[in-house]
């Protein structure tokens, strides 16, 4: 009979705790140790997180514990560990949970400066996850490369340690306790320096931060270790990526200065929208950020530093902020004879638009290939078909009066439009996706249509638009038909 | 052991039913009822006799303070609330006033101790409505989660040793796992006189094993409720301000 843990100083390989045998110690770091366990009932390498409370620091300690335990039970997905159980501190305070076959960010970046477009890929990836974890209600809080990791061999983007984490619908126990700013120094949310707790877009920050060290091999603002030293990233701009590492393209000086800008209102207001302009670099909208070449001067700083703290940092976040910045996506056919559906879609796209003005809007439109023949790249008149329709997307869109971030351009390419669509709407975490749906033709009932294809696999909410029977472009198909 | 809790009922026919409905959707072991089945609504007998019938059956009911004071002297309260019960009284027969005046004030379980308004006196009725209260009433006890109502607006207090409390609102629905290292009051919202500016009635219900207490806001038809309270003559107030939930 083996023995079961009745304290820390029990463990070893071979005892057990609530029916896991404990294995081998595979990490001891200054807040906890991890033992490898198993349990016949689980498939698959499991740990235990054992927390090390000293003498000195036991409130913060104990309060991160806790709070592990109240939100990894809630977590579910391919971005987080799976959880199997946990103890108290009656007998061995521990989580139990899936132990992660692969590396964290800082093994896979290895020597910075990293390659800049390798970079944005990774951290591409990882923003999807952020994704992923932010409609669960949940923000980390103290992301950084140790605490990322990357599944193998999938390369999905994990997130570990949710010791400072917030569930919007738990109790936040750091809230009142704990007097001074929670986080890691270099990577942490000016709003989270002044102990606010409830902005998603203090994740999107400490991404910008990560993407910034990897392409640089700097942090934006050293590692302070006073609460001070850590509220000069409110007034003072960090050196812009570019003048560290001219590899660092425009567009992605833009998208790291974006999500460091100290007034949250100013980021990527969803990680999604984040993962959306890593992976699209071409529809990444410059602005003055990405040609930035030096720091601002000395009477811009002056002036910021002497204003008050931003409301906007000390402001509760909304509870719902996180919601009401949607992806949209407009999947439109602009073929001859169905610019009346075309027009259909484009005013139940206004509609759904006007409701949450920071969504953002992806046109796109599918270009049918064969699977066999080498398609033809060029019309009879010579054009380049791609960026004929291109163009008459742009043209479709422009009644809608959107311009710069808010709105992209897509033309897919491929055999199957159904599956095209899907696939992007899937990999841009879409929230919304709005089409046409063409008329009633005897092969299209036959063989079923895009849009119910579509209506049945989609990861996110469609809307079909149908013109009324009978009505303008879809004669010409029920003659054919 | 999962107990479902409802508080503060207050003769409010069409919310209790609304809950015990809802309620039914989940597995539960058992039924106990804070305090304060009659006073403020049109109902008091329907509700005490459905109490009654819940007891018989092994559910738990203890004693409020207007459940108390329809089978007892004038207490200490408002017009308003001295109008319905002395309403309520005249709608009571003696057994269902007997059963009220034979409620328990308090219920001990394990580590948590289940009161209609705080462990601190229980018989003072004295409301938990901040930090600074929560902390009286854990002084009076030992147990490690204190559940009650009497506020009709629902908090979840907790705190680790000798630290500061903490107060938290919880969430429809959403589970609070209550850790173990920590203690708890939780005040329960009431099921039928919410008055925490959202008017669904509110019930709850806690998992003794799993460590955890999941508040369930219920819509009812509060048109019903607040028309029999007019029809009964009732204050007025006490029916528009079901609307509100204040």
């Amino acid at each position: 009979m083996a023995d079961e843990v009745r304290s820390q100083r029990d463990l070893r390989p071979g005892a057990t705790v609530d029916g896991f045998t404990i294995e081998d110690l595979v990490h001891h770091g200054g807040m906890a140790a991890l033992w490898r366990v198993s349990r016949s009932d689980i498939d698959g390498p499991v740990v235990i997180k054992v927390p090390m409370i000293g003498d000195g620091d036991e409130a913060s300690s104990i309060v991160g514990f806790e709070m592990e335990q109240m939100i990894m039970p809630q977590l579910t997905g391919r971005h987080v560990p799976r959880y199997y159980g946990s103890g108290d501190f009656s007998k061995l305070p521990y989580i139990a949970m899936e132990l992660i076959r692969g590396r964290t960010l800082a093994a896979v970046a290895g020597t910075l400066p990293m390659d800049p477009l390798e970079a944005a890929k990774l951290i591409g990836r990882v923003a999807a996850g952020l994704a992923d974890l932010h409609r669960q209600k949940v923000i980390h809080f103290d992301l950084k490369p140790a605490n990322i990791m990357f599944r193998e061999p999938s390369g999905e983007a994990v997130f570990i340690d949710f010791g400072l984490s917030r569930h919007a619908k738990l109790p936040d126990l750091f809230s009142e306790e704990i007097r001074v700013p929670m986080g890691t120094a270099p990577y942490i949310a000016p709003e989270q320096v002044l102990r606010n707790r409830t902005d998603p877009r203090s994740d999107i920050y400490s991404l910008g931060a990560i993407l910034y060290e990897l392409v640089t091999g700097e942090t934006p603002f050293g590692a302070p270790d006073s609460t001070a030293g850590l509220k000069r990233r409110i007034w003072r701009d960090p050196q812009p990526p570019k003048s560290l590492n001219k590899a660092v393209p425009d567009w992605l000086q833009e998208i790291i200065l974006r999500c460091l800008e100290p007034d949250p209102a100013k980021r990527y207001p969803k990680a999604s929208q984040l993962a959306f302009d890593l992976t699209h670099p071409d529809n990444v909208t410059l602005t003055k950020r990405a040609a930035k070449s030096q720091r601002d001067g000395f009477f811009k700083v002056w002036r910021r530093r002497s204003r008050p703290v931003p409301k906007a940092l000390v402001q509760r976040a909304p509870p719902e902020g996180v919601n009401t910045a949607p992806i949209v996506m407009a999947a439109v056919d602009l073929s001859p004879g169905h610019e009346a559906l075309a027009e259909a879609v484009l005013a139940t796209v206004e509609r759904i638009l006007a409701t949450s003005p920071e969504s953002r809007l992806a046109c796109v439109n599918v270009l049918k290939t064969s699977l066999i023949s080498v398609d033809d790249t060029v019309d009879a008149e010579g054009r380049n078909i791609h960026v004929q329709l291109l163009a008459e997307l742009k043209h479709w869109a422009r009644p809608l009066g959107r311009s710069g971030e808010r709105v992209t351009y897509h033309v897919l390419e491929a055999v199957d439009p159904a599956a095209a669509l899907l696939d992007f709407a899937g990999a841009n975490h879409v929230d919304h996706l709005i089409m046409g749906a063409r008329g009633h033709s005897a092969v299209r009932r036959y063989l079923g249509s895009v849009s119910t294809q579509v209506v049945a696999e989609a990861p996110c909410t469609v809307t079909v638009v149908r013109l009324p029977e009978g009505t303008g472009s879809d004669i010409g198909q029920q003659a054919a038909a | 052991m999962k107990t479902a809790l409802f508080a503060d009922i207050h003769g409010n026919r069409e919310a209790l039913a609304a809950c015990l409905a809802h309620a039914r959707r989940h597995p539960f072991d058992r039924m106990m009822f804070l305090g304060d089945m009659v006073g403020y609504g049109a109902d008091p007998a329907w509700c005490v006799d459905t109490v009654r019938e819940a007891v018989a059956r092994g559910s738990v009911a203890l004693l409020g303070n207007h459940d108390e004071a329809v089978s007892g002297a004038d207490p200490d309260m408002n017009q308003d609330a001295l109008a319905a019960i002395e309403w309520t009284r005249s709608r009571l027969d003696g057994d269902q006033k007997h059963f009220l005046r034979n409620l328990s004030l308090l219920v001990e379980e394990g580590d948590t101790m289940f009161v209609h308004s705080s462990a601190a006196a229980p018989h003072a009725w004295n409301y938990i409505t901040s930090p600074r209260d929560a902390d009286a009433c854990l002084r009076y006890t030992t147990r490690r989660i204190v559940i009650c109502g009497h506020v009709h607006r629902p908090q979840v207090f907790h705190a680790m040793d000798r630290r500061p409390i903490e107060a938290f609102t919880p969430m429809h629905g959403a589970p609070i796992p209550l850790l173990r290292q920590r203690r708890w009051v939780a005040v329960l919202g009431s099921v039928g006189q919410p008055r925490d500016g959202n008017p669904a009635a509110a019930y709850a219900i806690f998992d003794s094993v799993q460590g955890t207490l999941t508040q369930y806001r219920v819509a009812y038809d509060t048109d019903a409720a607040a028309r029999k309270i007019r029809a009964a003559g009732l204050p007025e107030r006490l029916a528009s301000r079901l609307y509100a939930g204040q």
